[in-house]
């Protein structure tokens, strides 16, 4: 199965020149290569900071844009890696091997499958 | 091979990461150089050095160096199969470790020891999966924080850790076996897998309950298909077409059984399984040996005093010597507590007032089981006979309902 790891953190805790963000960032670099060597990886991307984002809706078909958004909370989305898991015990695992683990959070969320019906709700 | 592996690397981490390894090694390996003598061997060998060899990469892990070294020298090649079987009990054991919450540890089974992925356990236990994965990481945690030991007990702690092992399968057949709604085919996996696991503990540990416990599951899965008709309702033991038994577990039980008494120690499992074995060997409910199976759950009530076991025996004694006794041991067992949520305290008691007669108080009683119960079809069971018991007793209904 395949499985999001959706990648948070304090920016102001990974580029503030310490030792410990210096690190995280290092290793990040060896990580992304073990996990393709692995056979886990399917995807990766990391974000630009949310200052560089636009924040689009449509509403009564009229669009609006606006900057943002801001960095309310401290943590943020900064990344997100697909990965292909045996089991959600088996992603949570990989996740946990994902050097932003230490200093932020990952969400661990199963892709969907299509041939399965949809949530009722 | 993850038993054998967890056990060279030392943790379960480790072992799934390793295997994943040996895996993707075999696929790229196996079509160009051929499929190894022994797979087994060459895939856990495989899994083992190149976890070690990443981890020597690993500049983070440089202060386990040492310690890894003694791994990667110290472990001889485990190519002697034996030991695989070894490795999986010592799994069974630590997996169904009393330290563990029981919960967790039937999680914990079913997917190190059974293979079942996270999310087939949640669909078994109609539990969302990250409550799964929860119990399975807490447990995880637990045992490396505490270190449990991943291998079989000393003989002195042996019975206690024992009957936590077969109280985890017990489970896991249970709820394979319960006839409930939910994945049909997953739930048929659950009762074939604690049978897998009730046999590999008989085979490597000579245990009078673990031999019960294997009888019993094999004589309640000889009877399974006769239990419920087309349409998934019940079908009563006095229905049951016999013929659809299967014989073969009967007799292979019967050896359990007998092997097990052999050795004069017995526990609840072994006599529940005594139990069962009457039942699968009576030709049908009037002829079968009801004052033998009073006996033996005389002895079980002995060894197991719960309420539930006091219930099967009032109804035993109502089928050796009718309702009207029945129902008196059925009232005496409901008065000493401990049945207010248990549905088959109140159809049992239902049906004794039926048999004799009392429509009134057998209505009540199928009213108060209905309340209770959660399985759709023993649900629709009781529905069909509270209307039974409804038209006997309507004071103007115009048929006379035979009362059986």
């Amino acid at each position: 199965m395949r499985y999001a790891c959706l990648i948070y953190f304090d920016p102001q805790k990974v580029f503030n020149r310490t030792p410990e963000g210096e690190a995280v960032l290092r290793d990040t670099e060896r990580f992304d290569a073990e996990l393709r060597a692995s056979g886990h990886f399917v995807a990766g991307h990391a974000l630009q900071l949310p200052n560089a984002a636009m924040t689009v809706r449509v509403r009564n078909g009229k669009m609006s844009a606006t900057d943002g958004p801001f960095m309310e909370t401290r943590e943020m989305l900064a990344g997100l890696i697909v990965v292909e898991a045996r089991d959600l015990n088996d992603a949570i695992r990989i996740a946990a091997g994902i050097p932003y683990a230490t200093i932020g959070s990952i969400e661990v969320r199963p892709l969907v499958d299509y041939s399965q019906p949809r949530p009722i709700l | 091979m993850l038993a054998t592996l967890i056990r060279l690397l030392g943790g379960f981490e480790a072992a799934e990461e390793a295997l994943h390894e040996a895996f993707a090694a075999a696929v790229e390996q196996w079509p160009r150089d051929g499929v190894p003598a022994n797979p087994f061997a060459w895939l856990v060998s495989t899994g083992r050095f190149k976890l070690i060899d990443r981890w020597r990469r690993q500049a983070r892990f440089t202060q386990a160096l040492p310690a890894l070294a003694a791994l990667a020298d110290a472990a001889p090649e485990p190519t002697m199969t034996e030991h695989i079987e070894d490795d999986e009990l010592r799994l069974i054991f630590t997996c169904c470790h009393p330290l563990i919450a029981p919960d967790a540890r039937i999680a914990l089974t079913l997917r190190e020891v059974g293979g079942l992925t996270t999310e087939e356990i949640a669909r078994a236990y109609r539990v969302p999966a990250p409550t799964i994965a929860q119990r399975i990481v807490r447990a995880k945690a637990k045992i490396r924080d505490d270190a449990l030991s991943y291998e079989v007990p000393e003989r002195a702690e042996l019975p206690a850790r024992i009957e936590s092992v077969l109280q985890v399968i017990y489970l896991i057949f249970n709820e394979g076996y319960a006839v409930t709604a939910g994945p049909r085919l997953i739930r048929d996996d659950l009762c074939a897998e604690a049978i897998r696991l009730g046999r590999l503990v008989v085979d490597l540990l000579d245990d009078p309950e673990a031999q019960g416990l294997l009888a019993l599951m094999l004589l309640h899965e000889a009877r399974r298909s006769s239990r419920v008709d087309e349409a998934g309702d019940l079908i009563l033991l006095e229905n049951q077409n016999r013929s659809l038994w299967d014989q073969a577990r009967i007799v292979e039980a019967q050896g359990l059984i007998e092997r097990a008494l052999a050795s004069h120690r017995v526990g609840p499992y072994l006599l529940q399984a005594a139990i069962a074995s009457l039942h699968a060997l009576a030709p049908n409910v009037v002829d079968t040996d009801w004052p033998q199976i009073v006996s033996l759950y005389d002895t079980l009530l002995r060894v197991d005093p719960s309420p539930v076991v006091a219930l099967n025996r009032a109804v035993a004694i109502a089928m050796r010597d009718g309702p009207e006794m029945g129902l008196r041991s059925i009232e005496a067992v409901i008065e000493q507590g401990g049945l207010d949520d248990y549905h088959l305290a109140y159809s049992a008691r239902a049906e004794m007032e039926r048999r004799l007669g009392h429509v009134e108080a057998a209505a009540a009683s199928y009213k108060r089981a209905l309340e209770l119960v959660r399985q759709p079809a023993e649900r629709r069971f009781l529905q069909t006979r509270l209307a039974q018991v409804a038209i006997a007793s309507a004071p103007h209904s115009g048929t006379k309902v035979e009362i059986a």
